[in-house]
C-alpha cells in the first residue's frame, strides 16, 4: 500500500526501474518521435497542407474584394445568391456572414485557385462537405490557400463554428466542373 | 487547536477542516454534475434527429449551461476536495487557513450560480468556449473569474498545506505518490487560472464597454492557454486517483516511484504554455509554432500519459500475482474484483480513457490531420472519452471509496452502485464512438439541426451519419441514466446510507462535522513510509499482462493514426 504513503525506500530516485518500463518507455518514445517527423514529412511531401498566408483585413476592405470578383465573373444567380465562376489560377474570395456563405463559386477540376476566406461578423467554420475539409474563420484576418479540386461535384459549404440562433441555416455552395 | 480523526476501518486521517471542506466541495460537484446531466440529456435528444427535442434558442443556451458545468463546475469542485485529501489527510497534516477554504469555496459557489443565472437569461448562450467578438452577458465572465478565483486559493491552500507539513515533519521521506499528482494538478492549475485572468478580465471589461475591441485570434491563442491546459489538470488528478485507488484496492505499490513521478513532471513541462491543438486550422498562426506548441518535438505529455498507462494496471497486476493470481497472461485481471465499483469504474476509465479517448486526442492535435476533424462532433467524441468517461467515471469510483470513509455511510443501494460505472462507462463510450463515426462524416459540432431547415441552399449528409447520431444519442441517454444512478446512489448514501459509527446526520453535506466526540486534539502521529519490499524491479517480467495489453494499445494506434493520415490523402489538395 504505497500508493497514498510515502516511498518506502527514501532514496526512491536510485531504485532501478523494471524491464518491462525500459522497454515500454523506449518503445513509446519512439512511437512519439515518429508522430512527431509525420508533420514536417507531410510538409515537404504531403499534398495537404495550410500555407500560413494571412492577412489583418477589415470587414468593409475584405467585402469590397468579394464584390468585385462577383462583379467581373457572375454568371448566373441561384436561390437570390450570386455563382461566381472566376479564371482557373486566380484569386477567388468567400465571405463568412451571419448567415451565409457568400457567393457560390464555380471552379474548374484540376485547377488551382487562391482561395481567400475571411469573417465579416462573428467566427465561422468553413467546413467544405462532404470531402469534410474544415478551416477557421476569424474576423479580421483573411486567410489564403491554394485549393486544387480533383473530383467533379457540387459541395456544401456547412458552417461549423457556433454563431448563433441562424447558425444552422449559413449554407454555402462550391461546384466543381 | 486542531482537531483530527481516523477513520477505524480505512485509517484515513481527517482534520475536521479540511473534512468539512472536502465534504462541501464534493456535494457541490454533485450539483453541478446534476444540472450537467440534465442539460446534456437536452443536447443528445436534440442532436438526435429523429427525435429533435428543443428549438435552437433553447438548444444553445442547454449546450452552453451543458459544457460549463460538466466541464468546469463538476470537476473543479471535486478537484477541491481531491486537493484537500491529497495534502491534509494523506500527509496527516492540519490544513492550512481553513477559512480561506470556505472564502475559496463561497467565491466558487457565487461564481458558479451567477454564471448559471447569464446563461439561462438568455442571452449568454456563447458555449463554454464563448470565442470573441460574440458576446455574454457581464455577469457570465464575472461567474468564470470568481469560481477562478476561488479554485486558486484552493491550489495555494493546498500548497500551504504541504509547507506545513514538511515544517511540522508530518511524514517521512518523500511525499506520496498521490500527493506528488496532486501537486503536478495544482501547479497546471495556477497557470492555466493565469491564462484564464489574462484573457477573461479583459473580455469582461470588453462586455460593459470599457474596452473597444478584443481581437477574435488573440482570444483564441489565450483562451485555449486556460482550456488546454486545464484539461491536463483532470489528467493529473485522475491519474492520481487511478493510483490511490489500485493503492487501496489492491494494496498495490507503484512499479517505480522514479518512473510515474518523471512522467507526471512530464505533464508539467511539456504542456505549459500549449494551446495550438485547438488552432491547428486558423489564419495568421505559423506552421512551425503549431507543429512545435502540439509536440514539443517529442510529445512527452503524450509519452507520459502512455507511462501511466503501463504503470497504473501494471502496479495491479504485480499486487494481484503476489495474492496468488498467476496463471496465463490475464488471470489477475479476470479474477479482479469487477462488483466493486471503485475498481471497476477505474478500470473503465483508464482503458477507455487510453484506447478512445488518448488515441483521438493525438490523432486529431496533429497539424494536418486536424484539418478533417476541426469543429466537427468528432471534437465532442473526444472529450466524452476523456473527460466523461476519463475523468468523471474515475471521480466516480473514488466516491464510492469515500461514501463509508469521508461521509460514514454505507453505500445505499449497492446493486445499483455495482451496476453503475458499467452504464454510464458502457453509454458514454458508445456515444463517443459513434461521434467519432459522425464526425468523420463531416457533422457538425455546436449545430442544431442536421437537415439545415430554414437555409437558402439545401445539403444532404449521408444516411449512416443519421444512423450514427441516433446509436450515439442512445449511448448519451445510457449515460444520462448512469450518471442519475451514481446521484441516486450518493444522495441516497447521504440521506438513507446505514450509519457507521460514527457518523453524521445530513447535515454533513452542508459541512457539519462528525459528533464532538470523535476528533482529538492530540498529535496525530506521523504518517509512516511504506512497508518495505523486497525486491524491486527485476530482470524479467513482473506484469507481463499489462505489458500485452500495452502493445495492444501501440498497434491500435498506429493502425488508426496511419488510417487518418491515408484518410486526408484523399481529400483535395490543400497548399
Amino acid at each position: 500500500m504505497t500508493s497514498f504513503l510515502p516511498p518506502s525506500d527514501r532514496i526512491w530516485w536510485k531504485v532501478p526501474v523494471g524491464r518491462e518500463e525500459v522497454v515500454w518507455i523506449a518503445i513509446a518514445l519512439t512511437w512519439c518521435l515518429i508522430m512527431f517527423l509525420m508533420m514536417p514529412y507531410w510538409h515537404i511531401y504531403g499534398k495537404q497542407n495550410l500555407s500560413n498566408e494571412a492577412y489583418q483585413t477589415t470587414p468593409a476592405k475584405f467585402g469590397a474584394k468579394v464584390e468585385e470578383m462577383i462583379k467581373a465573373h457572375k454568371v448566373r444567380d441561384e436561390s437570390g445568391m450570386p455563382v461566381v465562376a472566376p479564371p482557373a489560377g486566380s484569386d477567388v474570395y468567400m465571405l463568412g456572414r451571419l448567415w451565409q456563405w457568400w457567393p457560390i463559386l464555380e471552379l474548374e477540376k484540376d485547377k488551382s485557385y487562391r482561395l481567400h476566406l475571411s469573417s465579416m461578423d462573428w467566427q465561422h467554420g468553413f467546413s467544405i462537405q462532404p470531402i469534410n475539409v474544415n478551416l477557421q474563420i476569424v474576423p479580421g484576418y483573411e486567410m489564403v490557400l491554394t485549393v486544387t479540386p480533383d473530383k467533379a461535384g457540387e459541395y456544401g459549404v456547412i458552417c461549423n463554428e457556433y454563431c448563433g440562433i441562424g447558425h444552422h441555416t449559413m449554407l454555402g455552395k462550391i461546384y466543381v466542373k | 487547536m486542531s482537531l483530527f480523526r481516523t477513520c477505524p476501518d480505512s485509517g484515513f486521517y481527517f482534520h475536521k477542516s479540511a473534512e468539512s471542506l472536502m465534504k462541501v466541495n464534493a456535494v457541490a460537484a454533485a450539483v453541478a454534475l446534476l444540472v450537467a446531466g440534465v442539460l446534456g440529456l437536452g443536447v443528445v435528444l436534440t442532436r438526435w434527429q429523429e427525435v429533435h427535442l428543443l428549438d435552437a434558442a433553447t438548444f444553445y443556451m442547454v449546450l452552453t449551461g451543458h459544457g460549463i458545468n460538466a466541464l468546469i463546475f463538476w470537476i473543479i469542485f471535486f478537484e477541491m476536495a481531491i486537493l484537500y485529501f491529497a495534502s491534509s489527510t494523506l500527509l496527516r497534516c492540519r490544513l492550512a487557513a481553513p477559512k480561506w477554504g470556505w472564502f475559496a469555496f463561497i467565491l466558487m459557489i457565487v461564481g458558479a450560480v451567477m454564471n448559471n443565472i447569464a446563461v439561462f437569461q438568455g442571452n449568454s448562450s456563447v458555449m463554454m468556449t464563448s470565442y470573441a467578438p460574440m458576446q455574454a452577458a457581464p455577469m457570465f465572465y464575472l461567474g468564470l473569474i470568481l469560481f477562478a478565483v476561488g479554485a486558486l486559493i484552493g491550489c495555494f491552500i493546498f500548497f500551504g498545506t504541504l509547507v506545513i507539513a514538511k515544517n511540522e515533519n508530518t511524514y517521512e521521506g518523500s511525499v506520496p505518490l498521490v500527493t506528488f499528482g496532486a501537486v503536478t494538478a495544482a501547479v497546471i492549475a495556477v497557470f492555466t487560472i493565469a491564462s484564464g485572468a489574462i484573457i477573461l478580465v479583459p473580455t469582461l471589461l470588453w462586455s460593459v464597454g470599457y474596452i473597444g475591441h478584443i481581437d477574435a485570434e488573440m482570444y483564441r491563442v489565450i483562451w485555449w492557454g486556460m482550456g488546454h491546459s486545464s484539461q491536463q489538470i483532470n489528467v493529473s488528478a485522475h491519474v492520481a486517483v487511478w493510483y490511490l485507488i489500485a493503492g487501496v484496492v489492491f494494496g498495490a505499490r507503484p512499479m517505480s516511484e522514479k518512473v510515474s513521478r518523471t512522467a507526471y513532471l512530464l505533464y508539467i513541462f511539456f504542456l505549459q504554455l500549449a494551446c495550438a491543438h485547438h488552432i491547428l486550422v486558423d489564419p495568421g498562426i505559423s506552421s512551425e509554432w503549431k507543429v512545435f506548441n502540439t509536440s514539443y518535438a517529442m510529445y512527452l505529455a503524450v509519452l507520459a500519459s502512455m507511462i501511466h498507462g503501463l504503470t497504473v494496471p501494471g502496479a495491479i497486476e504485480v499486487a494481484q500475482r503476489e495474492k496468488g493470481f498467476t496463471q496465463g497472461l490475464f488471470e489477475w485481471l479476470r479474477k479482479a474484483p469487477w462488483g466493486n465499483p471503485v475498481f471497476s469504474g477505474m478500470f473503465i476509465s483508464l482503458v477507455v480513457f487510453g484506447f478512445v479517448g488518448g488515441i483521438t486526442g493525438v490523432v486529431m492535435g496533429t497539424e494536418q490531420i486536424n484539418l478533417i476533424i476541426h469543429n466537427t462532433i468528432y471534437v465532442p467524441a473526444h472529450f466524452h472519452a476523456t473527460v466523461a468517461v476519463g475523468t468523471t467515471l474515475a471521480f466516480m469510483a473514488l466516491t464510492y471509496l469515500l461514501i463509508p470513509v469521508l461521509f460514514r455511510r454505507k453505500v445505499f443501494m449497492p446493486w445499483m452502485a455495482k451496476m453503475q460505472p458499467y452504464v454510464f462507462g458502457g453509454g458514454m463510450t458508445i456515444l463517443a464512438l459513434f461521434m467519432l463515426g459522425a464526425g468523420t462524416l463531416g457533422v457538425s459540432r455546436r449545430h442544431w439541426d442536421m437537415d439545415f431547415t430554414g437555409a437558402l441552399l439545401t445539403f444532404e449528409y449521408a444516411g449512416i451519419a443519421y444512423t450514427m447520431m441516433a446509436i450515439g444519442a442512445i449511448g448519451g441517454v445510457l449515460g444520462v441514466v448512469g450518471g442519475a444512478m451514481y446521484l441516486l446512489v450518493t444522495v441516497g448514501s447521504l440521506l438513507f446510507g446505514e450509519k457507521l459509527e460514527p457518523s453524521a446526520g445530513f447535515l454533513q453535506s452542508f459541512g457539519k462535522g462528525l459528533d464532538a466526540s470523535c476528533y482529538s486534539s492530540g498529535d496525530p502521529g506521523r504518517a509512516e513510509a511504506a512497508p518495505a519490499v523486497e525486491h524491486h524491479g527485476s530482470a524479467g517480467f513482473e506484469a507481463p499482462g499489462t505489458f500485452a495489453l500495452a502493445l495492444l494499445l501501440l498497434v491500435t494506434f498506429i493502425v488508426y493514426y496511419f488510417i487518418n493520415w491515408k484518410y486526408l490523402a484523399s481529400v483535395w489538395q490543400l497548399g
